[in-house]
């Protein structure tokens, strides 16, 4: 049997870890965080299915490379198998999700009972987004609902947990223990409002940041100027978006169709100037997370990378800024790892194996 | 899809106008939107410190008339004064009488016209030219309410946190809500002995 891993429960890589001063999560990515540790989280591509394995399948390319896997809320508006059904999935296995909850699609009632079904499976850190249009997704017909907004989502998981209140003032018997996030697009206008508009998430609960992708590092180094002026990355782990753009056609159709991401002309430039583009793209990458990394109150990075998941492992080794460190690491248990040793040897070899034989052999 | 040419309707030319997968909220007609102009509630926002003053005083004066509203009882004049306010309102702000007006917090800039109705701040989609994700025509109202806030007296009220939307205050009048808390605040620094009035 394996040494344990750091942040293990040791009763069940699915249990909660043990609660430690300071931490208001029982969860590792918040640990990692606190122990000043640079933190990488990425993106679970949510597969249209009604198959766990898929889920599976999708979260084990990420293993030891990863501090936390984003489980998203029908992302850009389109139809995908639910955060909390994936979160469900994920902590049974013992991965840290980052539950994203999207104002766009339930009301302050169904959002506060996912909260606590999300924390009862284990969930510890929730990201509270605003939630993009139903006008960007597959069906723009539907109904938007935010009936709260990024802001007062964050205020009101923070009042459930530290105060043990809904919003209604009901009492909650356990409140939920959550780490809690929130999304920042320093690339986008008002800019000089963002860094403000930061505090103020700050001030709702946020504990840690994730940006959009960022694709203009001295934009960026503007807004963390700011921030660090205002005394912001004191309070709040800031994790910068970084992701490969496939090529340079692709990397035009998202800035004229993806609302928010803001990627210059130089991007581009280069990305047309290579032999490889997807290479390039993911070079490209590295070197920006290598750029991002050395900005004073940047905490970690958040590897998106839409339908090249499998290039997550590279770009975080190439970049080298794990400096050495495993993130947790599904095994496979003792009793587990027996039967699938056994495995071929009982189906396919032609034996029957009584106990009686079997105690025979052991002797 | 077929070669049959479909009657010419109204709806037809407003589709037409205007892309498909562009929102268009319930409460206004996709007629309506296709004609609209952004102007007065533009001017509103470049003149929000004189909108700012002015308003202080409006305050004022609603309050001065507190035992008024009292005497005729606030559940009686509630009916025409939310007549005037909502038409008020929603000409210079295109109001959307969600009751519980932070037009002051926000540079004089109704948040609920926002697609996402955000009281908050900006969503991480506002274009690079400054319209809004949703709407690509329209200016993002708090882009326009950081503006407008800059040239407020108390611009920095931006930065509280607002409460989730009650839904239950829609079409009430946020004038006479206000007026009759701000009373109720008065007595109760007033008559501090009292028990039951601060809590």
């Amino acid at each position: 049997m394996s040494a344990r891993q750091r942040d293990e429960n040791p009763a069940g890589i699915h249990l909660p870890l043990d609660p430690l001063p300071g931490h208001t999560s029982r969860g590792r990515l918040e640990r990692v965080l606190r122990r000043g540790e640079f933190a990488v989280t990425t993106e679970l591509n949510p597969p249209d299915s009604a198959d766990p394995e898929d889920v599976y399948n999708r979260a084990k390319i990420f293993d030891g490379w990863v501090d936390a896997i984003n489980a998203v809320d029908a992302s850009g508006a389109n139809c995908h198998m639910s955060s909390v059904g994936i979160c469900a999935l994920l902590t049974r296995m013992g991965y840290a999700p980052i539950m994203q909850i999207a104002c766009r699609d339930k009301n302050r009632i169904a959002i506060q009972g996912d909260v606590l079904g999300g924390a009862a499976m284990g969930v510890a850190n929730m990201l509270c987004l605003t939630g993009d249009g139903v006008q960007a997704g597959d069906q723009p017909g539907a109904k938007p609902v935010f009936d709260l907004d990024s802001m007062s989502l964050l205020e009101t998981i923070r009042i459930m947990r530290d105060n043990g209140k809904f919003l209604s003032g009901r009492k909650l018997t356990t409140p939920p223990q959550v780490f809690l996030g929130a999304a920042v697009n320093p690339f986008a206008p008002p800019f000089d409002f963002r860094p403000i508009h930061l505090g103020k998430k700050i001030a709702a609960g946020a504990q840690f940041v994730q940006t959009q992708y960022c694709f203009d590092v001295p934009m960026f180094k503007t807004f963390m100027q700011k921030a660090r002026d205002l005394g912001h990355t004191e309070k709040v782990f800031v994790l910068c978006g970084v992701g490969p753009l496939a090529s340079a056609k692709t990397a035009k159709w998202i800035r004229s169709n993806v609302p928010g991401i803001h990627i210059p002309d130089a991007i581009i430039k280069r990305l047309e100037g290579a032999q490889d583009q997807k290479r390039e793209g993911k070079q490209l990458c590295i070197d920006i997370i290598n750029e991002v990394k050395e900005i004073p109150g940047v905490a970690g990075v958040h590897v998106m990378a839409y339908r090249q998941e499998e290039y997550v492992a590279e770009i975080v080794d190439e970049s080298g800024v794990l400096k050495g460190r495993q993130p947790w690491k599904r095994e496979m248990r003792r009793d587990d790892q027996m039967v699938a040793d056994r495995l071929d040897h009982l189906l396919h070899d032609e034996i029957t194996e009584t106990q009686v034989d079997m105690v025979k052999i052991a002797h | 899809m077929s070669e049959k040419q479909p009657t010419v309707t109204q709806a037809t030319l407003v589709k037409k106008a205007a892309p498909k997968s562009d929102y268009k909220p319930a409460d206004v007609s996709p007629q309506r939107r296709v004609q609209r102009t952004f102007a007065v509630r533009l001017w509103s926002i470049r003149h929000s410190r004189l909108l700012e003053w002015f308003y202080s005083r409006f305050a004022d004066v609603f309050l001065l008339l507190h035992p008024l509203w009292k005497g005729i009882g606030y559940g009686r004049v509630e009916a025409p004064v939310k007549f005037v306010e909502k038409r008020v309102k929603g000409f210079m702000f295109d109001c959307r009488m969600c009751g519980q007006c932070i037009l002051s917090s926000t540079g004089m800039s109704c948040p609920m016209n926002c697609p996402k109705q955000l009281r908050n701040g900006p969503c991480g989609g506002v274009r690079a030219n400054g319209n809004c994700e949703v709407e690509p025509d329209m200016p993002c109202v708090w882009v326009k309410a950081w503006e407008g806030s800059r040239n407020m007296q108390h611009g920095d009220r931006i930065l509280t946190v607002q409460k989730p939307v009650d839904q239950s205050l829609r079409e009430t009048s946020a004038w006479l809500r206000v007026t009759a808390q701000a009373a109720a605040a008065r007595e109760a620094a007033q008559n501090p002995q009292n028990p039951g009035a601060s809590a």
